[in-house]
């Protein structure tokens, strides 16, 4: 029982980010009818954006380190410790938190210059030419990413107060054995929180209200004299957005490098296609369902049973999916299911 | 009908011809080695198998590099076990990886558009982790599966009794390296541009096309098109099979990052470089592409500095910082702008862009030659446009 429940905590932590990022590439496809197979590049983005922040609240000054006497020691001291002391420190303990406020507007900015620049001449292309277009774009962003940052992980950590693992045995009266990572709770909660923020901007705003009448019937929007082309771009801003507060966050759970995104774009896409192209509901449901099926897959009694089952999986269940309800699991009729 | 055998003729003559004569006109260019010379037509077999399925039906696979990795582990498996003759081999791979292509082909046909690539694509992922993970006995994981010493080789033991040292890849005792290996790649590689030429030209190719202009109005017309689409899907598997022996035939080494979804994005923009459908395209592509991977990784600061000597110095600076991004370990870069721009500017590829020029060239000098002849025939123009 613990094992089991174990796993399901596992999973959704990895299924809030393949929530995250599903949810914004099913919106961009939604909307726009654009594929976008850059979409884990700017997931990798988010995360450089938490690396930025660190990078930035660390800037250090080398100061004579007065605890040795014998000879000269040189230690770097951040500008902020130096300035405001404690307070300056715990400041950049919460660097993976605080880079969401660098990353909200630094991935809004991005998107929208992607979708006007970019993406806004690919509407009447076929979709391979979107796939293909997005696909070097994602390569270009990985690439300068590499050049700036280097080729290895950056390790960026967590707050000191969430590093431990939390009890949640204890809490639920089942024992010690089961403890689960601050972090990755913290994460999971995030990322239910910017879904249900989505989901209720669209569903309980004017915009939102209108971003859906769009996706239904863009054509009849366009003839109410409203200008839904630029309402997609908001969109598409957001759903950038989503993708680079979910990089942001993961940045403890698993260090960021140039290529995290491909591979979650991978398996974002599967997500998508499961839950069913367009469908915001099945994305999310699909997200955290694919996340806790991994992380069972990886336990290893299964393995012994199934031998390299944890790595193939997820392709395992959307290729049936996909043979067997080619429209995802709530994906509406009519969408894309040629 | 004469007319097009004709020039179909002519076109594989010359292409054959500039094949086997690229040791020559390639060595001005810096590119007359036989390593990177092999790689040019084994590249180009891969690009034009892909593009009997890609051109020709307009079925995008994202995952088409299974298909040179199993290759690939399939030739050097038979290096292994029965010979280092390079023909058995590369037979093997074909097979192998047609049924592969028959088995991924089989289930992703069933959908099409983004979903068939998406398909592909879990395919190749499947395929790529297993290789690295559970099938280690058979791929040798991230080592990679080399020939060894006390590999059986059933059929050279059986010949010539047991070696004592690791043979190398050969063609009945043509080495593999070097030149003869270029020349036995660049003969395949003719006999694969024609292959796939014959299948342009023939009733199947046209009934390719008409899936790929649309595949409704087949279906309505009675056509059951899955069993073409499968037969195309796995032609071009067989092609990427072939390639991948020929990799291990000049260099008896097989990895599962042939497999990686980077192999598969980097034949697609081959493909789209030289000219999606075209005959030509996606051969001139591959040559584009790796000659251009071997040119600018071979890049680094000091070379850069040399080129650029000739500005002024805080220029020159800047423009290395800038040019250093694009060469050397950022050739990546490099590929996926020009992927971008490609796309964006010019989707017809390198073979489109010179039909382009030509047509562009041609009707200047018409202009040129109208202008020229006007004060001879000053009054004729008008009367000759109303006769026509």
């Amino acid at each position: 029982m613990d094992a089991v429940l174990l796993q399901l905590l596992n999973g959704l932590d990895k299924g809030g980010a393949y929530a995250l990022i599903a949810l914004g590439l099913t919106l961009i496809f939604g909307t726009l009818g654009v594929v976008n197979f850059a979409h884990g590049a700017l997931f990798m983005l988010g995360a450089f954006c938490a690396v930025t922040t660190h990078k930035l609240l660390t800037i250090s000054k080398s100061v004579q380190d007065t605890s040795i006497t014998l000879f000269d020691v040189h230690k770097d001291v951040p500008y902020l410790q130096i300035w405001w002391g404690d307070i300056g420190a715990r400041i950049i303990d919460y660097a993976v938190p605080l880079s969401v406020l660098l990353a909200i507007p630094m991935m809004l900015l991005v998107g929208v210059a992607l979708e006007r620049g970019l993406i806004r001449h690919f509407y009447r292309r076929t979709h391979a030419d979107q796939i293909l277009v997005t696909f070097g774009l994602a390569i270009v962003l990985q690439e300068v990413v590499k050049a700036y940052f280097g080729a290895n992980p950056l390790p960026t950590p967590a707050p000191e107060i969430v590093s431990g693992s939390a009890n949640i045995g204890a809490w639920i009266g089942l024992g010690d054995a089961l403890s689960y990572p601050w972090w990755r709770l913290v994460y999971f909660l995030f990322s239910v929180a910017v879904i249900g923020m989505v989901l209720a901007f669209l569903r309980f705003t004017t915009f939102g209200m209108v971003v859906r009448a769009g996706m239904r019937d863009r054509e009849t929007v366009g003839l109410f004299g409203i200008d839904i082309e630029r309402r997609f771009t908001i969109v598409f801003g957001i759903a950038v957005v989503v993708a680079g507060l979910a990089g942001a966050m993961y940045t403890p759970i698993l260090p960021p490098d140039y290529h995290m995104g491909m591979e979650f774009l991978v398996l974002s896409f599967v997500v998508v296609v499961v839950g069913g192209m367009g469908s915001v509901g099945g994305a999310v449901l699909a997200g955290f369902l694919l996340g806790i099926l991994q992380s069972f897959a990886s336990m290893n009694e299964i393995k012994d049973l199934l031998p390299g089952i944890d790595q193939i999986i997820i392709y395992l269940v959307a290729i049936v999916i996909l043979l067997v309800r080619p429209r995802g699991l709530m994906g509406r009729a009519g969408v894309m299911e040629t | 009908m004469t007319h097009t055998v004709k020039r179909d003729r002519m076109l594989v003559g010359g292409f054959a011809l500039a094949v086997l004569t690229m040791p020559v006109w390639m060595t001005p260019l810096g590119a007359g080695y036989p390593d990177l010379l092999q790689r040019f037509a084994i590249y180009g077999i891969f690009a034009i198998g892909f593009n009997i399925l890609f051109g020709l039906t307009g079925y995008l696979s994202f995952g088409h590099a299974v298909f040179l990795g199993v290759g690939s582990y399939a030739a050097v498996w038979s290096f292994k076990l029965l010979s280092m003759n390079v023909l058995p081999a590369v037979l093997c791979a074909m097979g192998v990886s047609g049924l592969f292509a028959l088995a991924i082909g089989y289930i992703s046909l069933r959908r099409s558009g983004i979903y068939f690539s998406i398909l592909t694509l879990a395919f190749a992922q499947m395929a790529y982790n297993l290789a690295y993970s559970v099938l280690t006995p058979i791929t040798n994981g991230e080592t990679g599966l080399k020939i060894e010493r006390v590999d059986p080789r059933l059929i050279d033991t059986w010949l010539s009794g047991p070696s004592t040292l690791i043979p190398s890849t050969n063609f009945f005792g043509m080495p593999m390296s070097g030149y003869s290996g270029f020349f036995f790649c660049a003969v395949l590689l003719i006999a694969a541009f024609y292959v796939a030429l014959r299948i342009a030209r023939s009733p199947f190719g046209a009934m390719l096309r008409a899936i790929k202009s649309n595949q409704n109005r087949l279906n309505y017309a009675g056509v059951h098109t899955r069993p073409y689409a499968l037969t195309a899907f796995v032609i071009s598997g067989i092609f990427a099979g072939l390639a991948g022996g020929l990799l291990a035939a000049t260099d008896p080494l097989a990895g599962a990052e042939r497999m990686q979804w980077t192999a598969s994005g980097e034949v697609v923009l081959m493909t789209i470089l030289g000219g999606v459908g075209t005959q030509l395209g996606p051969f001139v592509g591959a040559v584009i592409i790796k000659y251009a991977e071997n040119i600018f990784s071979a890049f680094n600061p000091q070379t850069l500095h040399g080129i650029f000597a000739f500005l002024p110095d805080p220029i020159e600076d800047v423009v290395v910082t800038v040019t250093g991004l694009f060469v050397g370990n950022g050739w990546q870069l490099t590929l996926g702008t020009l992927f971008m721009l490609l796309v964006i500017f010019l989707p017809g590829g390198v073979i489109e862009g010179a039909r382009r020029l030509g047509v562009l060239i041609g009707r200047k000098t018409a202009a040129l030659r109208g202008r020229r002849s006007q004060p001879l025939g000053s009054a004729l123009p008008a009367s000759g446009a109303a006769s026509e």
